[in-house]
């Protein structure tokens, strides 16, 4: 389990990492290292180069910037979580990290690996899909923001031009009379979920969001629905997300937990609208 | 998960207050372990820090993607001509240098480190790179054609059973490498007279202990004495030497293993680096150079051993009591592709005691071995435990349901009575001590059931699913070397020679400066038998531990050693420590004689204590041990001939492991431990989660040298087992394909998952061993995954139920019916469970195309548009009229893979319908599969359907489960969208033409 031959290049700065996206056949971009090391481990990804952009200061900064907070493509998961401001500004993402992973995952891994990877069960995508946060991608060509719905286009792939850098990822702020709630579940604690269920809901509006069964994070809207509507709202949407068999969890399996987790917590959110 | 805190009730049995006061110094307590400051400060001496011979190449391994297949080819000449690789070994060089394994059974079939000529299981050596650094061994790897003739498999222990089951060894005509009947007692008319019979059956899945430190050794051919030197993690037994030295055509003595001082964990597992030995030996015959191989987790999990699955049919003939007057087994035994030794030893192991902690007299059994497409069985903890008692303990539950009486109850109905120890079972056994009423006892009233019992009552009455499991034991320690032999008939046996003991050896030397070394043939793997060794001896020669030092690694070409030597069948703590006991005392005579003579005393007035040797009568006549000890080093003259004391090494074997008898009564091990667990289990409606809500697990294991490591013993093998109950399974598909190459697939249960136990002990000391000890290592591997299975069984009311207890299947045994589906529900794509085949995939698709259906004919028959929409195709070559061989990348986001695809056309209906058939492997595994197109006119052109069936086998299937089923799905609809686009259709989004960057 050795990687094949690979060049690693060390980025300064983000212009750094655009000439080289833009020069180098088949670079990726090296954060972390969580999923990307044992992929190269495998030999499952045999990239010609790997650009570390974890030393470039203006990557790392979390600040809250017109409604949202922007993550930096090299704050790791740990940082975030341990942001003071988290909790107040973004409950569900507060929410939803600490099943990110594992402690000692979250202290290498990135917020924007993870959005970069684009895994169908990882939390992070699901909280930008279900929030309607942003993906800020950049290069020589210039920068331009990806909506997380149109970001995330498929099993690990995303919008993400081959020269394009993730800089930062945005993650709408609360928003006054919305509740919010995340459940997740998996077979071991720290693995890949089952199924996650995100919530957005206001008194007039449902939004719900699922990871974990479709090829990408999936959110819907089940706004104006009473409670025998909603139940039959989600499991259309359960219906809906093709869930598939597995070594763990059978595809009916799947659509029971988005069914009586989803409904849970669209009911988790109701209950702190604030 | 709530953790409660462990209890340990350690009971003062009248046995221990009969050993001295003064002697209980070191044993029976829980003194720090010698290994852990040096384990906790990293100056461990694992096999992989340990430095090589400068020169020494590093070797890699190219395994089958296929479950069955015959090797058609192997090119290795690109791998060989790599910069870096010394030498490309296959299994030409294979049969050449070395004989096949010795097998097990009498039966005509071979067993070889690496395929020969045919593949059997995925992950099984084909061919072995030895290069400079094991970066480039790799690199070649990926240089080196195969192809294979892929052959019908054979997965299902049950279904191999039928002599239409696809063979995997042609010197057998079906795949039974075994079949054996057996009757004790009287068991036709047991089952006549009965008042019922109840039977069970069950299907024990495979899984494995995982140790952290994979298999791994360092091998050197010396040409000019025709010897081998390995250093390896090999863990024991040491019979297995002899199959090495076979099959590598030396003598024994010309295979000298060393084994390092650390060994990250074992459980049996590193047992299975033996072919490894043989086979990079060859390996660095051929190269000239010493080899150095370390499993990677990949090749552990995949290919390395596994527990043996089995089935099982057991029936009890029981009276209205709950009373059991006879039990019938029928056992088929799945060891994979070969029969590895020391398999089938996984099947007769409990032999002696397959009636449990039973008092059962008539016994019926019938043992079959098949062979089937998975990596071969081998040592496992609890080996043999779990896959009996998994039956044997669900059916008393059975018995308790049926009969509507209290599980406990039955239980005690039929234990052994105390005063019947020592104990011969019906098929031979001789259970050495034990009072396992007095244990249920105990574990009833001090792990508190009562309260277990209100808990679930107050659960089930606010709607809660919430079971109570038990399950007695009986587990077996120090094995009989000819246990094995059981399997042969009593013919055969006279034939082969009677087989039979268990030699365990330790040497205890006296250093001319002060102190005692001690060493033993143990190897361990991180247990801390150095410490208790320390203990045992330091107490024997009443000095300080720090006085003694033990050194466990192993040298076979200079220490005391025997066949039965190593680290497997829970002989530490009876055999080896015992072993070492002996050792001791005889050194200590002999000291007590010349003490005798310098001191002017007679020999019974002589005591040791303190560090002093004195006499009795007059203390103050004294000399220091260490004096004393040094005697027979400094003025050997002043001491009498059977004084002499520098050296001692005792070899011990008892007589209580005779051979297998004409009937086939077998004692199959020398001591046995009594367990009582049981568990309160809550599932979650909404998730089918099994929450382990108590967990009691009481033992008597005999006298105890030292509670801390018991306790850990004992955790240990719980954790390993809450992992059996509820995570972990070596998944195959139907079609082979191995499921669980990672950590991410197979889940090792962590802290998070695993409750602290209360543990509960008892001490009956064990008569037939030097220290009153008895294993206790491998228990709960067999008690607690059917203590577990009983509460869920319990919990749902369910009458069958099988290993994992995965959220998903517990969900489905609850039968709520599933809301239906909307009726505008988009077509699933996925088979039902339960129909789907191997890693098949299905799935359908249409577009809509702007030319008429001849000229998207014309285009689907021509190389060129096939070259333009294969994904990621590089070439595109035409092969006979309607076949195309293709050079393709294919992948999703950043995995990607190199494969050579073949296309062929079929079934031709022009212009209408064609059927695409072929295939593609490269390095990351194969996929093959066909889609049948339909084109049908359209006001607007042509409406192009199609339908596929895949399957997709190798590594990906083994790493990449989760994600590899829609990762095909968008290789299929991209290769579909990319036939529709090339004949003018409307160009869809752009995300699939990112999927895949096409190389110059």
């Amino acid at each position: 389990m050795k990687p094949a031959q690979f060049d690693y290049l060390r980025a300064e700065s983000i212009g750094d990492v655009h000439r080289a996206l833009s020069e180098v056949k088949d670079a990726r971009v090296l954060a972390g290292g969580q999923t990307l090391m044992p992929m190269l481990s495998m030999r499952l990804a045999r990239p010609s180069s790997v650009i570390d952009i974890m030393r470039i200061e203006a990557l790392g900064r979390i600040e809250e910037k017109g409604n949202a907070i922007r993550v930096g493509a090299a704050v790791r998961q740990a940082k975030l979580l341990a942001w003071p401001a988290l909790k107040d500004r973004q409950p569900l993402l507060a929410a939803a990290l600490p099943w990110v992973g594992h402690a000692q995952t979250r202290n290498r891994g990135t917020v924007c690996g993870s959005a970069a990877h684009a895994d169908p069960s990882a939390e992070i995508p699901l909280v930008l899909t279900a929030l309607e946060g942003s993906v800020e991608v950049s290069s020589l060509r210039g920068a331009r923001k990806v909506a997380a719905a149109e970001f995330f286009t498929g099993l690990m792939t995303t919008a993400r031009a081959d020269d394009e850098m993730i800089e930062a990822v945005h993650f709408p702020v609360r928003q006054p009379g919305h509740g919010y709630a995340f459940n997740e579940y998996g077979r071991r604690h720290g693995d890949f979920a089952l199924v996650a269920c995100a919530a957005v809901v206001s008194r007039t509006r449902v939004r719900l969001a699922i990871g974990g069964v479709s090829d990408r994070p999936v959110a819907r809207d089940l706004s104006g629905t009473n409670d025998e509507e909603l139940a039959q709202a989600i499991n259309d949407f359960a219906w809906s997300l093709e869930a598939r068999d597995d070594l763990h969890a059978t595809a009916s399996y799947r659509r029971q937990l988005v069914r009586e987790m989803g409904i849970r917590t669209i009911r988790e959110a109701r209950a702190c609208i604030s | 998960m709530t953790c409660r805190k462990s209890r340990r009730v350690i009971r003062e049995a009248a046995h221990l207050s009969e050993i001295p006061e003064d002697s209980k110094r070191w044993l029976g307590r829980s003194v720090a372990r010698v290994e852990d400051a040096g384990l906790l400060t990293g100056q461990g001496r694992f096999l992989d820090d340990l430095g090589v011979r400068p020169g020494t190449l590093h070797a890699a391994i190219l395994r089958s993607p296929h479950a069955h297949a015959r090797i058609t080819k192997i090119d290795t000449a690109a791998a060989k001509a790599l910069p870096g690789v010394s030498a490309v070994i296959t299994a030409e060089d294979v049969t050449k240098l070395s004989n096949s394994l010795v097998v097990g059974v009498k039966a005509p079939i071979m067993c070889w480190p690496i395929a020969v000529e045919k593949v059997r299981y995925v992950g099984e050596p084909v061919a072995v790179v030895v290069a400079r650094d094991r970066y480039l061994a790799e690199d070649a790897l990926d240089l080196i054609e195969v192809e294979y003739e892929p052959l019908p498999v054979n997965v299902d222990a049950l279904a191999a059973l039928s002599p239409e089951s696809p063979v995997l060894h042609d010197g057998l005509k079906g795949n039974i490498a075994s079949d054996r009947k057996f009757r004790y007692g009287d068991p036709e008319r047991a089952f006549a007279e009965a008042a019922h019979k109840i039977t069970v059956e069950t299907n024990y899945p495979r899984n494995s202990c995982t140790p952290m430190e994979t298999l791994g050794l360092v091998i050197e051919y010396n040409a000019s004495e025709d010897a081998f030197d390995v250093l390896s993690n090999f863990q024991g037994p040491f019979s297995i030497l002899a199959v090495i030295a076979r099959a590598l055509r030396v003598p024994g003595n010309r295979v000298r293993l060393r084994t390092p001082g650390d060994s990250g964990g074992s459980f049996g597992t590193k047992q299975a680096v033996f072919p490894y030995i043989v086979l990079m030996g060859i390996a660095a015959r051929v190269a000239g150079k010493p080899v150095k191989w370390i499993e990677d987790r990949l090749e552990h999990l995949t290919a390395s051993v596994s527990a043996t699955n089995r089935s099982t049919t057991l029936s009890a003939a029981v009276d209205p009591d709950g009373r059991i007057l006879g039990l019938a087994w029928d056992q088929v035994e799945d060891v994979g592709a070969h029969i590895r030794a020391p398999e089938p030893a996984t099947l007769y192991r409990m032999h002696a005691n397959l009636c449990g902690a039973y008092d059962i007299r008539n016994l019926a059994v019938r043992n079959r071995v098949v062979l089937t497409n998975k990596t071969p069985t081998g040592l496992n903890r609890g080996f043999g435990g779990p896959q009996v008692y998994y039956p044997l303990e669900r059916l008393m539950q059975r018995i308790a349901v049926e009969l509507k009486l209290d599980p406990v109850e039955v239980v005690r109905r039929n234990l052994i009575a105390a005063d019947k120890f020592p104990y011969r079972t019906a098929s031979g056994g001789l259970l050495d001590s034990g009072d396992y009423p007095a244990a249920v006892t105990m574990a009833v009233e001090e792990g508190g059931l009562a309260e277990l019992r209100a808990r679930q009552r107050a659960v089930r009455e606010a709607g809660g699913l919430y079971g109570i499991g038990f399950a007695a034991v009986v587990e077996p320690s120090v094995s009989n070397m000819g246990y094995i032999t059981t399997v042969l008939t009593p013919e055969e046996r006279r034939k082969a020679g009677p087989k039979n003991g268990a030699q365990a050896t330790a040497t205890v030397a006296i250093n001319p400066v002060g102190g005692v070394s001690v060493h033993v043939a143990s190897v361990p793997q991180g247990q801390g038998h150095r410490t208790v060794l320390a203990q045992v001896v330091a107490e024997a020669l009443s000095i300080e531990m720090s006085e003694v030092q033990v050194v466990t690694d192993l040298d076979t070409a200079k220490d005391a050693w025997s066949i039965a030597s190593g680290n497997y069948a829970s002989r530490f703590a009876a055999a080896v420590a015992g072993a070492a006991n002996l050792a001791a005392a005889n050194l200590k005579a002999r000291l007590a004689r010349s003490a005798a003579a310098q001191l002017n005393a007679t020999i019974d007035d002589i005591e040791f204590a303190g560090g002093k040797v004195f006499s009795k009568r007059n203390p103050d006549n004294a000399l220091a041990f260490s004096r004393l000890a040094a005697t027979s080093h400094w003025s050997p003259g002043v001491v009498p001939d059977e004084a002499q004391a520098i050296r001692e090494t005792v070899f011990w074997t008892p007589p209580q492991l005779t051979p297998p008898t004409e009937a086939d009564e077998i004692n199959s091990s020398l001591c046995y431990g009594f367990i009582f667990d049981y568990c309160g289990v809550e599932i979650d409606r909404e998730t089918g989660a099994v929450r382990i809500d108590k967990y009691v697990t009481a033992h008597d294991c005999g006298r105890i040298l030292h509670p801390g490591m018991v306790n850990g013993q004992i955790t240990g093998g719980f954790a390993q087992a809450v992992g059996a109950a509820l995570y972990e399974e070596y998944a195959y598909a139907p079609d082979g394909s191995f499921l669980a190459g990672t950590f991410a697939d197979y889940l090792v249960p962590t802290m998070m998952e695993i409750p602290a136990p209360v543990i509960l002990h008892m001490e009956t000391p064990s008569p037939f061993t030097p220290l009153g000890t008895k294993g206790v290592g491998e228990g709960n591997c067999m008690s607690t995954p059917v203590c577990i299975g009983n509460a869920v069984a319990d919990a749902l009311g369910v009458e069958t139920i099988d290993l994992p207890l995965t959220p998903a299947k517990l969900t489905a045994l609850m039968q709520k019916p599933e809301p239906a589906p909307p009726t505008h529900a988009e077509a699933q794509t996925s088979a039902a469970p339960g129909q789907q085949k191997g890693r098949s995939l299905f799935g359908e698709g249409s577009a809509e195309i702007a030319l008429p259906p001849q000229q998207v004919w014309e285009m689907l028959l021509d190389a060129d548009v096939l070259a333009s929409i294969i994904p990621g195709a590089h070439s595109v070559e035409k092969v006979g009229a309607h076949g195309f061989r293709a050079d393709v990348s294919l992948g999703v986001g950043p995995v990607k893979g190199r494969y050579r695809a073949n296309v062929e056309l079929a079934d031709l209906e022009p212009p209408s319908a064609v059927t695409l058939r072929g295939g593609a492997s490269g390095a990351l595994g194969f996929a093959s599969g066909e889609g049948r197109i339909q084109l049908t006119a359209t006001d607007s052109g042509t409406r192009l359907d199609y339908r596929y069936g895949a399957e997709i086998g190798g590594k990906v299937a083994s790493i990449g489960g989760r994600l590899l089923d829609a990762a095909a799905r968008v290789v299929i609809r991209q290769f579909f969208e990319a036939l529709a686009r090339r004949a003018g259709g409307p160009r869809s989004g752009n995300w699939f033409t990112r999927l895949f960057r096409r190389r110059p």
